[in-house]
């Protein structure tokens, strides 16, 4: 009896230590960003179908979004009537990075679909988003008035989620702002 | 009896069989690079192929950044090739990934409080299995001294 003991105990921690690494296994759409509550990369890029670049370094003194779409990621078409909304509630900009994507067809898709972005900054060859450390469309980024990125959401945003996890970081004075 | 050899043979061909699609895994490797890349120094294309190999494609996650064709696995070997060519150490090319992606994006652990266990585990479960085998080893030892003697004892 005894001799079983010791394989026991070593079996029982062996399966212990496989289960909290399996619950803490990082799944695709929650790899912690090490950008939160890091300064925003400062950008400068081609704005999208006009003249001229765009940087978010302009944006300092606001809050505002960042979200990474493409026109080649299908959850951006089904993120973008929730952009939409947002948009329309006049909550905070939306600043659009375009990733690796064509002009033509993204201009296209803010024609037929509607355009909730204040400005679009077109990131053709990827190297913005190295930056941002995004891995995947869609990906929101929230930073403060001060440049902070505050929260990153991978996915499509919905409903309970901006409620949850954007709103709830936004200073009340924000959500009245223009 | 007969079975005691059958079962030694089976147990040897599975050595065999376990050493050779290691082996195997090694020797193919470099054919499942889908990376035409060479730089013109070949010590920085040494480099530039052993870090590679170290990144993690955050896409599709248990591939490393030289053996994914998908386009971020692609700018991220432009990045390395760009920070290599910039005069980059090692050390500081992972770190800028790091900052970037987190240590998800590194298939080789830095050394931190929360990753210790990750490099500690395996050493403590060698030398247990050691400790074990060396115990069940002497063991049988004494057993079979134990017999002998009892053998000899009778002999006489």
């Amino acid at each position: 009896m005894n001799r079983f003991i010791l394989p026991a105990a070593i079996f029982a921690a062996l399966v212990a230590v496989l289960f909290v690494g399996i619950q803490r296994s990082p799944n695709k759409d929650v790899i912690a960003s090490p950008l939160i509550d890091q300064p925003a990369p400062i950008f400068e890029l081609p704005v999208l179908g006009a003249e001229g670049t765009f940087s978010n370094a302009s944006l300092v003194g606001q809050w505002y979004l960042l979200n990474v779409w493409g026109t080649w990621c299908p959850e951006c078409r089904n993120e973008h009537d929730m952009l939409l909304e947002i948009a329309r509630a006049d909550t905070l900009p939306i600043v659009g990075l375009n990733w690796k994507d064509d002009d033509l067809l993204a201009l296209a898709w803010l024609r037929q679909l509607g355009d909730p972005y204040l400005v679009n900054a077109a990131d053709r060859e990827g190297r913005v988003a190295i930056n941002w450390g995004v891995y995947g469309a869609p990906e929101t980024f929230l930073i403060d008035d001060r440049g902070i990125v505050r929260y990153k959401h991978v996915g499509a945003l919905n409903p309970a989620v901006w409620q949850r996890e954007f709103l709830a970081r936004l200073p009340r004075s924000t959500s009245v702002q223009p | 009896m007969s079975g005691a050899i059958r079962l030694g043979g089976r147990l040897r061909l599975g050595v065999l069989v376990a050493t050779l699609s290691i082996l195997l895994q090694w020797v193919a490797l470099p054919a499942f690079a889908i990376d035409p890349t060479e730089l013109a120094d070949p010590q920085l294309q040494q480099r530039y192929r052993a870090l590679s190999q170290e990144l993690r494609c955050m896409q599709c996650q248990n591939q490393s950044i030289a053996d994914s064709p998908v386009g971020l696995a692609g700018d991220l070997r432009r990045e390395v090739r760009e920070l290599l060519e910039a005069g980059k150490s090692d050390a500081e090319i992972r770190e800028h990934m790091r900052a970037r992606y987190g240590d998800f994006i590194l298939f080789r652990p830095r050394w931190t409080p929360q990753n210790a266990w990750l490099w500690l585990t395996p050493l403590v479960l060698l030398l247990t299995g050691l400790w074990v085998a060396l115990r069940v080893i002497r063991h049988k030892a004494a057993q079979v001294d134990q017999d002998d003697g009892d053998s000899a004892g009778s002999d006489r």
